[in-house]
């Protein structure tokens, strides 16, 4: 029986076996921000990428910030995948970036690590500063209406094409994740959209190795 | 059930229901409103499944009130709502205080005043938790700055709530509510579980008069066949009401005493590498969070902090201020408002020790970096 007056201790979940001021070893941390705008599923993208680390064993903690409309104004979700418990759970710089619509590729790519991965939506950028980064370009909303027939999916599309070129969770676990957040029915449709961003992914790949020789 | 066992991704808000019903709430009346709708949205799905009711009320007036009377038939009664309704819900607070009715509110917060940014974090409603319904009263705060915290507290506020008979403040901020975070919940059976004192006589025998001198008294309820008087007019033991001074004051003082000063310490605030610090860094809700995270940057870069993180707020945990300030400590207070719980601090801290603070009200958590900042302008 747990002592009803026991503190819920945030030190002890926050340090489990680690130093309690943190000095030493910070645990391995994975920071990614999803941005583009409301309604293009966004969040759930980053709801389905914390379950997926939550499956490989990882913490995460997904936060988001939006305007009160339910479709158009900006949206984001950051997504923190960790070995130990996590402190601050926003993300200043992200280490893997996607930009879905033009103010949030203005306003976040400033916001990419130094050596980060930024995946950009043509379909609704036109316009990339340069950063310090790897960036991968390609039109994810358009591949979603031309792979699967819905744009809705793009979301799903985006996540294929982030895992595959990071390779920051398995395809197993994100694959498992979907399927376990989108809406019973829409399991074909949301295999195809995940299969396109990987094969996209892919593709990008095999373009960055031979431009590589 | 793997459903315990197994580390899952949960919304502060989710946790806040999952704690609720593990608690035995089998009462929820509400009024939707951002950043504290998943609440409402989730209960009206999980809790009449759960054999409980749960009801959309037409404002947030109502919704206490029924919660209110939902509790004095003997339910375990919970509203949510933000800064917005909390305000409508103050008369309601005031009666329930004053009726003694045990009750949980929950108020996430959000940029205020009035309609503010209904998606943006702040803390400004920290002394409207503790002052916002007239005249001398008690009251208790808890303050959540985790997922798996909300969860632990919520049940906890309830059981607070039944012990005192008194309404309790969940005050929890967006970005606590609306955070993910992977947890592992305790199983419903490892929590203890508190219920309201009950009369141990039948109907008939029972004089509520008996039990005057209890600072806090068995509760009839209504349809438990007792003959029960409620108002929020001036009391004696009967519950009938009466304007003699000598009742009012006997009565008024026990009320405001039967939740001790030290109450700010049944769940007590966490301390966090302040044995050799020269800087407390003090903070609550998500902004512990960063917080947290300004603590461990700077004493990366050989700086003397710590953190002290009230999970009461209200009353305040001044047996561990005083202390942090008779050590010779230094308070940086760090919160999303213009500085309402930084002035408790100057008050407990009584000129031992200086108080700093970083007050920001822009909508958006405030940063480590921001928070670093501010330690290398006062160390």
């Amino acid at each position: 029986m747990t002592d009803f007056f026991m503190p819920y201790n945030t030190a002890a979940a926050l340090n489990a076996g680690n130093d309690l001021c943190g000095v030493n070893n910070p645990p391995e941390t994975k920071e990614i921000r999803l941005s583009g705008s409301g309604g293009q599923g966004l969040i759930l993208a980053g709801i389905i990428l914390a379950e997926a680390g939550i499956r490989e064993g990882k913490k995460a903690v997904q936060t988001q910030s939006y305007g009160p409309e339910a479709r158009g104004g900006a949206s984001k979700a950051e997504v923190i995948l960790s070995d130990g418990p996590v402190d601050y759970p926003k993300v200043e710089y992200a280490g893997i970036l996607l930009v879905m619509n033009q103010e949030s590729c203005r306003k976040y790519m400033p916001l990419l690590k130094e050596g980060g991965v930024a995946i950009v939506d043509t379909t609704y950028v036109q316009d990339i500063p340069p950063v310090k980064g790897r960036v991968y370009a390609l039109p994810i909303s358009l591949l979603a209406r031309q792979k699967t027939g819905r744009e809705l999916v793009a979301n799903i599309v985006a996540l294929g094409v982030l895992a595959g070129i990071t390779g920051l969770v398995g395809r197993e676990s994100l694959e498992r994740a979907v399927i376990a957040r989108i809406p019973p029915g829409t399991e074909e449709l949301n295999r195809k959209a995940l299969d396109a961003g990987y094969q996209a992914a892919e593709q990008l790949l095999t373009q960055e190795r031979t431009a590589v020789q | 059930m793997t459903e315990y066992t197994q580390p899952r991704l949960m919304q502060g808000n989710e946790a806040c229901v999952e704690g609720a019903l593990a608690a035995g709430l089998n009462f929820f009346a509400g009024y939707p409103i951002t950043p504290s709708t998943e609440i409402a949205e989730s209960l009206a799905g999980r809790l009449p499944k759960a054999g409980g009711v749960f009801m959309q009320m037409e404002d947030e007036i109502a919704s206490i009130s029924a919660v209110i009377g939902a509790s004095l038939t003997g339910a375990k009664a919970m509203t949510a709502t933000s800064g917005p309704g909390f305000s409508l819900m103050q008369e309601g607070l005031g009666y329930g205080v004053m009726a003694e009715v045990p009750c949980v509110l929950v108020n996430v917060q959000r940029l205020g005043p009035s309609t503010g940014i209904a998606t943006a974090p702040a803390q400004g409603d920290v002394m409207q938790s503790r002052w916002g319904t007239h005249g001398d009263h008690p009251v208790i705060v808890i303050t959540p700055s985790s997922v798996a915290e909300v969860y632990t507290l919520t049940v906890q506020a309830f059981n607070l709530a039944e012990r005192y008979r008194t309404p309790v403040i969940l005050l929890m901020d967006e970005v606590v509510a609306h955070m993910r975070e992977s947890v592992v919940l305790p199983e419903p059976g490892q929590l203890q579980i508190v219920n309201r004192p009950r009369p141990e006589t039948p109907p008939g025998v029972y004089n509520p008069a008996e039990h005057a001198g209890r600072p806090v008294r068995p509760m009839a309820c209504f349809g438990d066949g007792y003959r029960v008087h409620v108002t929020g007019l001036a009391h004696d033991a009967t519950g009938f009401a009466t304007s003699r001074p000598e009742v009012v004051n006997v009565e008024m003082t026990r009320l405001n005493e039967k939740i001790p000063a030290t109450a700010g310490e049944i769940i007590p605030p966490e301390k966090i590498c302040c044995d050799d610090a020269d800087i407390v860094l003090t903070a609550f809700g998500g902004t512990a969070r960063a917080a947290m995270r300004a603590m461990r940057l700077a004493r990366r870069d050989g700086l003397k902090v710590g953190l002290l993180r009230p999970v009461v707020l209200w009353p305040v945990p001044e047996r561990a201020i005083a202390g942090l300030a008779a050590a010779g400590k230094r308070f940086l207070v760090v919160e999303m408002n213009f500085g309402q719980y930084g002035r408790e601090i100057e008050r407990v801290a009584a000129g031992r020790a200086a108080v700093y603070g970083l007050y920001r009200v822009s909508g958006e958590l405030i940063t480590p970096a921001e928070i670093l900042g501010r330690i290398r302008e006062v160390a």
